[in-house]
């Protein structure tokens, strides 16, 4: 199950869905908002979802570690609107009979969350304009711009 | 001539001033519609960085659009 939620992440229900007497590990990740980014104060953040194409997208993200590891359940959902710092941006949970599995699989669907779904993140900046992240340098100008940055986890490519 | 409805997301929609329209066009691929709609908007996004998305689904920049086909210009995305 994956979900987009308009309104903060509330982990109780999603937690309740991975529970199984088969399950010996939970594994948790929460990309939270951070207060900077690239050296810039970073004030708040702002997600735009294409939602019908991010769920269908994410749901199959979810079957595929379904199909590679022995798991027990996969649950993942992500915010959107505007996320103030130390919010929760994005959540997967794995539970399975070991923790191996658990972990491998919640960071496969957290990498592939972030390459696949077609989520947008706008950076609110104290002392400069707010930016599309990924999208500055992407301009009708040749710039082969290939690193990533932004205020969640911090996972550059 | 077929029609296409096109969605905008993100810098496209605030580049384009909407988040959707309609639109009778002759071109043969997502590509073209692209450069139609640069050319319009004034869109500032290179087709190089640029992913398209065909009723829901990751397409070839190449692909030939249908009548009713939906299509999306995805920019970056930076979703997690």
């Amino acid at each position: 199950m994956f979900k987009m939620f308009a309104e903060p992440i509330q982990d109780g229900p999603l937690r309740a869905r991975l529970q199984s007497a088969r399950a010996g590990a939970l594994v948790v990740f929460e990309g939270w908002v951070r207060n900077h980014n690239e050296g810039f104060a970073v004030e708040a953040l702002e997600y735009e979802a294409f939602a019908e194409m991010a769920l269908l997208e994410a749901e199959k993200i979810l079957a595929e570690a379904r199909e590679r590891w022995a798991i027990e359940a996969i649950v993942g959902a992500h915010r959107t609107g505007l996320l103030q710092i130390g919010e929760i941006a994005v959540w997967v949970g794995v539970s399975a009979a070991h923790r191996g599995e658990a972990f491998a699989a919640c960071q496969y669907a957290m990498d592939e969350i972030k390459r696949r779904l077609p989520i947008w993140k706008k950076e609110h900046y104290r002392d400069r304009p707010a930016e599309w992240v990924n999208c500055q340098h992407c301009a009708t100008a040749p710039a082969h711009h290939t690193h990533h940055h932004s205020a969640t986890d911090g996972a550059r490519v | 001539m077929p029609e296409i409805t096109i969605k905008y997301f993100a810098a496209l929609r605030e580049q384009a001033g909407c988040s959707e329209e309609r639109r009778q066009t002759a071109v043969a691929s997502a590509a073209e519609l692209y450069r139609e709609l640069q050319a319009e908007y004034g869109l500032s996004l290179d087709i190089q960085h640029l992913k398209v998305a065909i009723n829901n689904q990751y397409c070839p920049l190449t692909q030939p659009l249908q009548n009713g086909d939906t299509v999306v210009f995805i920019p970056p995305v930076a979703g997690g």
